[in-house]
């Protein structure tokens, strides 16, 4: 029988992160997540499936405990709100020197500084360009949905064991407050896999586990980055994935991600009364970002709107991706305003079809 | 003058502990990180958890530890290791966890890591090695450097009215209702080294009664940080060390 509930995102999130045989969450409340670990508490999972949780004093403490569990071969997740992800940032960098995995959840809301509680998409950057020091990449699912928060909970554990790199889930404020019908996975069990890069206690006769980012040697150290290049290049040729609407008879496009798709696509169904063929393509993964489909879609239209809830991110992965075949224009709200469907429709108008 | 082999299993002595590898150690002559790890190491093989140990390196000199204890290691960012080592203990409550860590690493940057992990009671063992100055980045002021102690960043000595004062944080710790032994030591000397051989012992072995943070500072010399010489440094630091920072337990357990 289906699980079907009416459920906040944050709570169908951390329900989903139980269901998904979480070891251990760390976090430290920020509005608009601190219903994550509130749930949690109030769930009290260590009876459930024996999954630990903690209130750490800081979101630097935070991500170090992840690092610490993670590193113990564990499945764990910890999550926050733009400042708080701010902080987490050097202990991901870390974590993928490390190349350990674990799940970050990233409820975005606007900033630059403390900013408002309000929700944005202004995190694109930090979340897909780095955010930490060094060459590293996370990998960025962006739900749209309460249902995608809790399928990509357990689509993130997979990827990052997979993997062994960090998965971030960047949704936003919309989606972590809002209530939705949601459809639960079951409740799996708590892995007891050992893994041979774990620290679990040396075993007699082979060598001890060092989980470490530390090279002192040039050469050693160039060696690392190769071999996380090269994971990386894995990753963007195994791991994409996006949805598109009305693209088959589009004359133009729209790009948009996360909650920002879904006012978009609502703008695609007006836009389309009015006799527009706007098709949409929605990356799930912004890191690997969808340059080959982004590609074959920019041949076939006369222009692209991306639109987003920042000043401007995703669009430049957009513009690289399409490479000068077509117009990309920008439009955006900021600052914890959320675009209306008129508006983003007017945009099209005036900056693509008229412009 | 004839020589004679006396290097026989009948004349052992004394032997390197098996939790110790082989590799050379790369910290200066003199300095107090190699004596720590032995002491730690030799606990480690004498309660036979070598299998059941996790360790948490710092960064400051002794971030390598993890060259030296033949055990699973972990390395930390500067001052995390006490978070790392909780989120360790966390999925691990069975095993024993510690952290080893310098001043900068625990009393600094760390600070706000060490306070809570003990004052959550962690039931971890951190090993505070606290030598009074910055001994991996050069020689600069530490958050324990003595007032009036010259460092690169205190080049006419510590001055406490504008760089603050020194901080005893582990008569702080003591304070906390989460830790249950904390105790200040030195391994400069063979009895001082047994002592705190003893004391990490002791330490080691209270995490499996789950009753809170075992805290164990060592202070140790800094040679190259402080411009002297191994023997220069032991007495300078008996001198000046000790009386700031008395050695002795400051908190035991009550029964
Ligand atoms: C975030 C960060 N800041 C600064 C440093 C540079 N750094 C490395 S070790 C260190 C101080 C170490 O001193 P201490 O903890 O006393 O250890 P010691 O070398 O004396 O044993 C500093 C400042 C760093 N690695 N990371
Ligand atoms: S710099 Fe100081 S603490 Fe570091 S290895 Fe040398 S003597 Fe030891
Ligand atoms: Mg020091």
């Amino acid at each position: 029988m289906k699980d079907l509930r009416l459920m906040k995102g944050n709570e169908a999130l951390a329900e989903a992160a139980i269901r998904a045989g979480a070891d251990a969450y760390f976090g430290y409340p920020i509005t608009p997540q601190s219903e994550v670990i509130e749930y949690l508490m109030r769930e009290n999972p260590a009876d459930r499936t024996g999954m630990q949780v903690l209130q750490a004093e800081s979101e630097v403490a935070a991500i170090n405990m992840v690092y610490g569990a993670a590193g113990c071969g564990k499945r764990v997740l910890t999550s926050s709100s733009s400042p708080g992800i701010s902080l987490k940032m050097e202990g991901i960098s870390y974590i993928a020197g490390a190349e350990l995995p674990c799940v970050v959840v990233n409820v975005v809301r606007a900033g630059p500084g403390l900013g408002t509680i309000q929700p944005s998409q202004s995190d694109y950057f930090q979340a897909v360009k780095g955010g930490g020091h060094g060459d590293y990449k996370m990998i960025v699912l962006a739900p749209a949905t309460v249902q995608e928060s809790v399928d990509y909970v357990k689509l993130g554990f997979d990827l990052a064991f997979k993997y062994r790199n960090p998965v971030m889930i960047l949704s936003d404020g919309i989606i972590g407050q809002m209530m939705e019908k949601v459809e639960l996975f079951e409740q799996m069990e708590r892995s007891t896999e050992e893994f041979e890069w774990a620290t679990v206690g040396k075993k007699p006769g082979k060598n001890s586990v060092v989980v470490t980012s530390l090279q002192l040697q040039s050469e050693e150290q160039e060696k690392v980055n190769l071999r996380l290049q090269a994971k990386y290049r894995e990753i963007e040729k195994n791991e994409v994935r996006f949805e598109t609407y009305g693209c088959d008879d589009a004359e133009y496009l729209f790009a948009a991600f996360g909650s920002c798709a879904r006012i978009t696509r609502k703008a695609m169904e007006m836009a389309r009364e009015k006799g527009i063929r706007v098709g949409l393509i929605r990356p799930q993964t912004l890191y690997p970002f969808p340059v080959d489909e982004v590609n074959r879609l920019a041949s076939k239209v006369k222009g692209i709107l991306t639109v987003e809830m920042n000043a401007g991110q995703m669009v430049e992965d957009v513009r690289l991706a399409v490479n000068g075949q077509t117009r990309v224009e920008f439009y955006g709200r900021f600052g914890g305003m959320i675009p209306s469907p008129d508006e983003i429709l007017k945009a099209l108008e005036q900056k693509i079809i008229g412009g | 003058m004839s020589e004679k082999n006396i290097i026989s299993p009948e004349n052992l002595v004394y032997e390197k502990t098996s939790v110790m590898t082989d590799r050379v150690l790369h910290y200066c002559p003199g300095c107090g990180h190699g004596t720590a790890h032995r002491m730690l190491a030799e606990v480690i093989d004498e309660m036979g958890i070598q299998g059941e140990t996790i360790g948490v390196a710092p960064v400051g000199c002794s971030v390598l530890a993890y060259y030296y204890f033949d055990i699973d290691m972990q390395e930390a960012a500067h001052g995390r290791a006490p978070a790392v080592a909780t989120g360790i203990k966390r999925v691990f409550p069975d095993k024993y966890v510690f952290t080893y860590q310098g001043d900068g690493d625990l009393a600094a940057i760390g600070t706000a890591e060490t306070i809570h992990a003990c004052n959550r009671g962690e039931n971890i063992l951190i090993v505070f090695i606290n030598n009074g100055i910055y001994g991996m980045t050069g020689g600069q002021m530490a958050p324990t450097t003595l007032p009036g102690m010259k460092s690169s960043t205190s080049p006419r000595g510590r001055d406490v009215k504008t760089m603050g004062n020194p901080l005893k944080i582990t008569e702080l710790i003591a304070q906390l209702p989460g830790t249950y032994f904390v105790t200040r030591q030195s391994v400069h000397a063979p009895a001082n080294a047994r002592k705190a051989k003893r004391a990490l012992k002791k330490a080691m072995e209270y995490q499996k009664l789950d009753k809170g943070t075992c805290f164990v500072e060592i202070v140790a010399n800094c040679p190259s940080g402080w411009k002297m010489t191994p023997a220069q440094s032991n007495k300078w630091m008996e001198e000046h060390m000790f009386p700031f920072y008395p050695l002795g337990d400051i908190k035991v357990p009550s029964e």
